[in-house]
């Protein structure tokens, strides 16, 4: 199967995805509530407000109808109002979903530079206490309720050692004295971009703390996949014709051995984004973050029921076309690809 | 005709019972893996732990939610090992009582998921064609939603509750023993002696349940011990975020939601609920490995 041919199955396959993904959002969000009308009115509202509610979102219309229309909406980025704020939900979405961004691009970067090296590590000290220890600390990460590294990480550097900010993104202080303009949503860029180094330093530490916690997973999955790949290929002929060469350790292990390895870490950073997307609803609450994790707990706890599923539907989407672009660039740079 | 009957119900008492042959052997193995070993008492403990709790915890009705406010928030004691919660409630007897859920939802949640997932695999990877399609699309689409969204927006559709939580997260597990036993059935499909039971006419759903399923059970256990940590990661996540066992009722979760909010005045509080989720977590992590190396050598060199 040529390349081409491969690039376009695998967008088909993303599309038909998607129509299945809105498939059981739409159930979720209107036919698994015994009357989504009430929970759009919200508790104390009357009977007639209720039933001029039904009519309003179509709910007496047949159920393909009420699919479609609920498609054409999403597509449009109309994903209905919250029921507390009455607020149209992309608006907080624009304001959310950067800060978890900016929060999960932090953290990928973590796990780029703390789990591949080590994962190389542990396969080239094999069956040494480097190896040992590395494999310890993966499988403690892996089993890590993040949340809880999140609450302790804060006692540890905010409480005990008072070095870093406890939550939120930014200082009351840098907010009233140097505030950030707005260009991006990302306050790292924002801030570079406008030369406000005060600012940037402050929002660098605001961010530390939350995105180490969250890309502790992500660093113990990567130890373990890359551990996995590089033993492999270092029991290859190649590796030991480099060996006999005499060239470094160096250049064996990080040049030769890991270039093999590409494909299976390309798949932990994408596995990592997504675990990272999600886990990030965990630790923001925890930081008093104000990205899509506070705003969903938020939404769960008032009962909030139409911001939940467009946050599930908005990170879905995400995650397929995260998985969609990691296909295609395997697909170009591995040959071996296929579909099945 | 009167030979075919006769024969496959043979046939397949030996494959079960290959099946215990086979894991006589793998415990024998497993025995010699010191950290596999060791995490398996600790899971027993935790199990005894959860089952004798109403005789085990030093007050058990503050565990199902009876609150002692003259007592909030005190550090650990000879009265309290662990201290006590915000309204004074022994943590012991709490973290006692909050096993149960967490257990109930790793057992429950990866049985289930692999009692719909295995068969449905095995049905897709057997028949071929449009009814493989057909399943093996629909588990694409499962997992192309994060599995913790999925499960956070549909438990909150159906309401917040325990059994609600569970249902909600087998429903994002299924898929993987889907694509587990689909790829199994695929290759024993082509062997030898399912195509002489096809060859002498066992119709598809007899193959399925009796050569197909029992073959497809060694890896769907193994990925089940791998599989129980994280879904009581899972689980204690979703009670993290108000979803799971409500309060006053005892949940590692729940009781770590509260626990953020005392963190200046009870750090011990927060501490000890995480401690016993890591541990039940590392230990059944560390358990699947085990089992995984024993069945699969091949993997105790590279993995």
């Amino acid at each position: 199967m040529g390349k081409v041919e491969y690039i376009i199955k695998r967008l088909l396959l993303a599309l038909l995805v998607l129509v299945g993904v809105s498939i059981i959002t739409f159930v979720i969000a209107r036919l698994i509530p015994s009357d989504p009308a009430a929970l759009y009115v919200g508790p104390r509202a009357k009977p007639e407000t209720r039933e001029a509610a039904r009519i309003k979102l179509g709910l007496d219309r047949p159920l393909y109808q009420q699919y479609l229309r609920y498609v054409g909406e999403v597509l449009r980025g109309d994903f209905g109002i919250s029921v507390r704020s009455r607020r149209p939900i992309v608006d907080d979405l624009k304001v959310f979903l950067p800060a978890t961004l900016e929060l999960v691009l932090l953290s990928m970067i973590f796990t780029l530079v703390i789990g591949i090296p080590l994962g190389v590590l542990s396969a080239a000290f094999k069956d040494t206490w480097v190896d040992h220890s590395s494999r310890i600390f993966a499988v403690i990460n892996v089993s890590m309720p993040v949340f809880w590294l999140a609450l302790l990480l804060q006692l540890l550097f905010v409480r005990q050692l008072g070095l870093l900010p406890v939550g939120g993104r930014v200082s009351k202080e840098i907010a009233i004295l140097a505030p950030i303009e707005r260009i991006t949503g990302f306050y790292l860029v924002d801030t570079a971009l406008r030369g406000n180094w005060s600012a940037f330093r402050d929002v660098l530490q605001h961010l530390i703390l939350p995105s180490v916690a969250l890309a502790s997973y992500a660093i113990g999955l990567s130890i373990r996949m890359t551990r996995a790949t590089m033993v492999e290929v270092l029991q290859q002929k190649y590796i030991t014709a480099a060996w006999a060469a005499g060239l470094t350790r160096r250049t064996v292990y990080f040049k030769l051995a890991l270039k093999n390895a590409i494909v299976p870490t390309l798949m932990v950073l994408s596995l990592s984004f997504v675990w990272q997307v999600s886990g990030a609803m965990l630790v923001e609450i925890v930081f008093l973050w104000p990205g899509l994790g506070t705003y969903l707990v938020n939404a769960i706890l008032t009962i909030d029921f139409p911001i939940v599923v467009s946050v599930a539907l908005i990170v879905t989407v995400f995650y397929v076309f995260s998985n969609l672009f990691v296909d295609v660039l395997q697909a170009m740079i591995d040959p071996r690809v296929s579909l099945e | 005709m009167t030979v075919k009957r006769e024969k496959t119900p043979g046939q397949a008492q030996s494959a079960w019972s290959a099946r215990f042959l086979e894991y006589g052997l793998m415990w024998r193995a497993l025995r010699r893996d010191r950290l596999a070993v060791i995490s398996l008492a600790i899971i027993l403990i935790f199990v005894l732990g959860a089952v004798f709790a109403p005789w085990l915890a030093p007050y058990p009705d503050q565990a199902l939610g009876k609150s002692n406010l003259a007592e909030k928030l005190d550090p650990p004691s000879a009265a309290h090992p662990l201290g006590t919660d915000d309204v004074g409630r022994d943590l012991l007897s709490r973290i006692l009582y909050g096993s149960r859920p967490s257990l109930s939802i790793g057992i429950f949640v990866v049985g289930l998921a692999m009692l719909i997932g295995t068969p449905l695999g095995a049905i897709a990877g057997y028949s071929g064609g449009w009814i493989d399609q057909a399943i093996m699309r629909i588990t694409d689409i499962f997992l192309s939603f994060p599995a913790l969204l999925l499960a956070i927006a549909v438990s909150a559709a159906l309401g917040a509750s325990f059994f609600n939580a569970m249902l909600s997260i087998t429903l994002t597990w299924w898929p993987w023993y889907t694509r587990l036993a689909r790829a199994q059935a695929v290759s024993l499909k082509e062997q030898t002696f399912v195509e002489a039971s096809r060859a002498i006419g066992v119709p598809g759903f007899t193959i399925i349940r009796r050569h197909i399923i029992p073959n497809v059970l060694t890896p769907a256990l193994v990925q089940a011990t791998m599989d129980i940590g994280s879904a009581i990661l899972m689980g204690s996540a979703l009670s993290f975020v108000g979803l799971g066992v409500q309060l006053p009722k005892a949940d590692w979760g729940n009781m770590l939601n509260v626990a953020r909010l005392y963190f200046n005045d009870g750090p011990w509080f927060a501490i000890f609920p995480g401690l016993a989720i890591l541990l039940i977590a590392m230990c059944f992590n560390l358990l699947g490995d085990g089992v995984r190396d024993v069945l699969d050598p091949q993997s105790r060199r590279t993995g």
